[in-house]
């Protein structure tokens, strides 16, 4: 297969059919019709989001709060920036300090080998002992020193890997539970009447109901000493958070998967006789990948949606509590820099549900992806 | 011979809130070890109902199955199904589909054995060099080979074809023909095919049962097909009998048109969802 193809068909697997034309009009496949489909489907989207900035533009400059203006988009981009610079600067500051530490901790090294030589020169052996200790603490120095770590304050990027970890560990939670639950209601009738129930009852609570039971049951039963602990009890929190109201879409999702599978993919079991494992594995799971994979997609969405708000109520530094102590500080920045937040929480978002289409397309079977 | 298998007096009921509707009505076959039997009627009479319920996939209201003297319920390895549609599972490669078979019908051969099988009878269907090749690259001739393929892997006592070459087109179709009766010549095998084409069902059958039409279909008339195996599309072709038995099968056929035109059922009948919905009428062309 050509290059082309090869691009054309990963385009259309990330999801993005749109920028099909650009590559065809480069190969000089029937340009006038390219040009066409890039005006509609690129240049108009852009012109669309030229539109929203000018009115935000117009509009933000309008109204008056008690932190000031609404920002700009300027000013918001502008805030962006510096939030960048302060990332920078603070990784710039950690480096400095692990330099100067290195520097100090060399220092006692030398100081602990000088005594160490002078102890073996030493006279007397009192003088000798003397020197001995003082090499052996000069050596306690060196380790402390090294050991000693930069307190930062996170940054924004810092805060965004936190997000990105409690959302994932919460989807893997909501995962593990839901889709071998998934399987068993889609497999039996009365497993699902079962659990039935419980589902549509807990499925639209929200996070916000979820976060203080989960909080206290965390407190409970996570009595971890904090300095040896692995995780913090807030990103705990945060991350079960998300996985209680992320796991029903997957949930009901797989269980509908598995539940309508071909019926003339039941009849091929059935001629040959498969045992329940085989029919499971080889057959219902299979074909229900793809309904799967839609449930995981949307529980990714949600999950994301869903830990803004846990972060902000538990505490767990991310980018939740970052929007919440910008709220709180109340500077003239605050404004601009939540709305740099609601980018970032938009742009992961969406780069998220991009990776989950492409996992989708690679596992339904019927599509491109076979070459 | 003695009758290999013995259908006797299957009926399939329906219940529906306006009444009993009954598909089939006691239909009887006896078949010979060996032999080819063809069903043909007109679509919606039950042709396919009878096969199901052979094969095990739709439950029998009443009636037995016989195979090789025992009787039998539920669907099973030892009688093969080819589908209309191929039925291959789009996630599985095509030696997996037939592997899928061989291993619950060998489970003691050994890995390298079950792969020559496997192997053995894609080759036979003509698709040795695709077993490595996914189900969405095939055609869907290629595709229906695969499915006979996995058929025969199965060494059942008895070969149940459902349409097994409606759904392609002409040539493929010809084609699909010629590879089975060759493979049957080899094998013997007791089949019993599911047709509404004339020339399909002369051309491969011992017998054909003419199936008089629903409601409560059953065994309408019993052609005998004179010609010797192996048989060549030709030879057939230019033999005078054709065109008589061609003749009695599309009189027939005719007949029954004209008394479902007189015949109008009260309740609507619900067909079950393996039975084709189109009345498509049936192939009169050579």
């Amino acid at each position: 297969m050509s290059i082309k193809q090869k691009i054309l068909n990963g385009l259309d697997i990330a999801g993005l059919p749109a920028f099909k034309p650009i590559v065809l009009l480069l190969s000089g496949e029937n340009p006038p019709e390219q040009i066409n489909s890039i005006l509609k489907f690129i240049v108009v989207p852009i012109i669309a989001f030229g539109v929203f900035l000018v009115m935000w533009w117009a509009v933000a400059s309008n109204i008056e709060t008690k932190y000031g203006n609404v920002p700009t988009p300027k000013e918001v981009a502008k805030e962006a920036g510096s939030l960048i610079d302060a990332h920078n600067e603070s990784r710039q500051k950690a480096k400095d300090f692990y330099i100067k530490q290195g520097e100090k901790a060399k220092s006692y090294e030398e100081k602990a080998a000088g005594f160490t030589q002078q102890a073996l020169a030493a006279a007397t052996p009192e003088e000798k002992t003397k020197l001995e200790k003082r090499a052996a603490k000069m050596e306690k120095m060196a380790t402390k020193t090294k050991n000693r770590k930069y307190a930062e304050t996170p940054t924004y990027f810092d805060q965004i890997v936190t997000s990105l970890k409690t959302v994932f560990a919460g989807f893997l939670i909501a995962s593990a539970i839901a889709i071998p639950l998934g399987i068993f209601c889609g497999l039996s009738n009365v497993f699902m009447a079962a659990m039935n129930p419980l589902i549509q009852v807990f499925k639209p609570v929200s996070p916000l109901a979820w976060l203080p039971i989960v909080m206290i049951i965390v407190g409970a039963l996570y009595t971890t000493d904090p300095r040896e602990a692995w995780f913090e009890k807030s990103f705990i929190s945060s991350a079960i958070t998300v996985a209680l109201c992320s796991l029903w879409p997957t949930l009901v999702n797989t269980a509908l998967g598995v539940a309508s599978v071909d019926k003339d993919h039941i009849n091929v079991a059935r001629v040959l006789k498969l045992g329940t494992f085989t029919r499971i594995f080889k057959i219902m799971l299979p074909s229900s990948l793809p309904y799967m994979f839609a449930g995981l997609r949307i529980s990714l969405s949600v999950g994301w949606m869903v830990l803004i708000a846990a972060e902000m109520l538990a505490q767990n530094p991310g980018l939740g509590k970052f929007v919440w102590d910008m709220f709180q500080n109340g500077s003239s920045q605050t404004l601009a820099q939540i709305m740099v937040a609601v980018f970032t929480i938009g742009s992961i978002g969406f780069l998220l549900d991009r990776i989950m289409i492409i996992l989708q397309k690679l596992v339904s079977f019927d599509s491109v992806v076979s070459a | 011979m003695s009758e290999f298998i013995d259908l006797v007096n299957l009926v399939k009921i329906y219940k529906t809130p306006k009444g009993d509707a009954v598909i089939v009505d006691g239909f009887n076959l006896k078949m010979n070890q060996g032999e080819f039997v063809s069903i043909i009627g007109h679509s919606g009479c039950g042709k396919t109902t009878v096969l199901s319920m052979t094969a095990g996939l739709l439950e029998k209201s009443g009636g037995n199955v016989v195979v090789d003297k025992k009787e039998v319920a539920g669907p099973g390895p030892d009688r093969a199904v080819v589908f209309q549609a191929p039925n291959l599972l789009p996630w599985m490669s095509t030696l997996n589909n037939v592997m899928l078979g061989v291993n619950q019908v060998y489970p003691h051969a050994s890995k390298k054995e079950r792969h020559q099988i496997c192997e053995y009878f894609l080759n036979i269907v003509g698709l040795g060099d695709s077993m490595h090749k996914m189900p969405n690259e095939l055609s869907g001739g290629m595709q229906q080979r695969v499915g006979i393929a996995r058929a025969l892997a199965l060494k059942p006592k008895m070969l149940l074809l459902d349409e097994p070459f409606g759904k392609l087109d002409s040539l493929t179709r010809m084609d699909l023909q010629d590879i089975l009766i060759k493979i049957l010549d080899k094998n013997q095998m007791t089949t019993m095919m599911v047709t509404h084409d004339v020339d399909e069902a002369i051309y491969l059958s011992d017998r054909i049962v003419m199936m008089t039409n629903g409601p409560a279909a059953k065994v309408g008339e019993i052609l005998e097909i004179p010609f010797e195996k192996p048989r060549t599309r030709s030879e057939i072709l230019e033999d005078p009998r054709y065109y008589e038995l061609r003749g009695r099968l599309l009189s027939f056929l005719e007949e029954q048109d004209h008394k479902k035109k007189e015949f109008k059922p009260k309740a609507k009948i619900e067909k079950p969802a393996d039975e084709p919905d189109d009345n498509s009428e049936i192939k009169k062309s050579a």
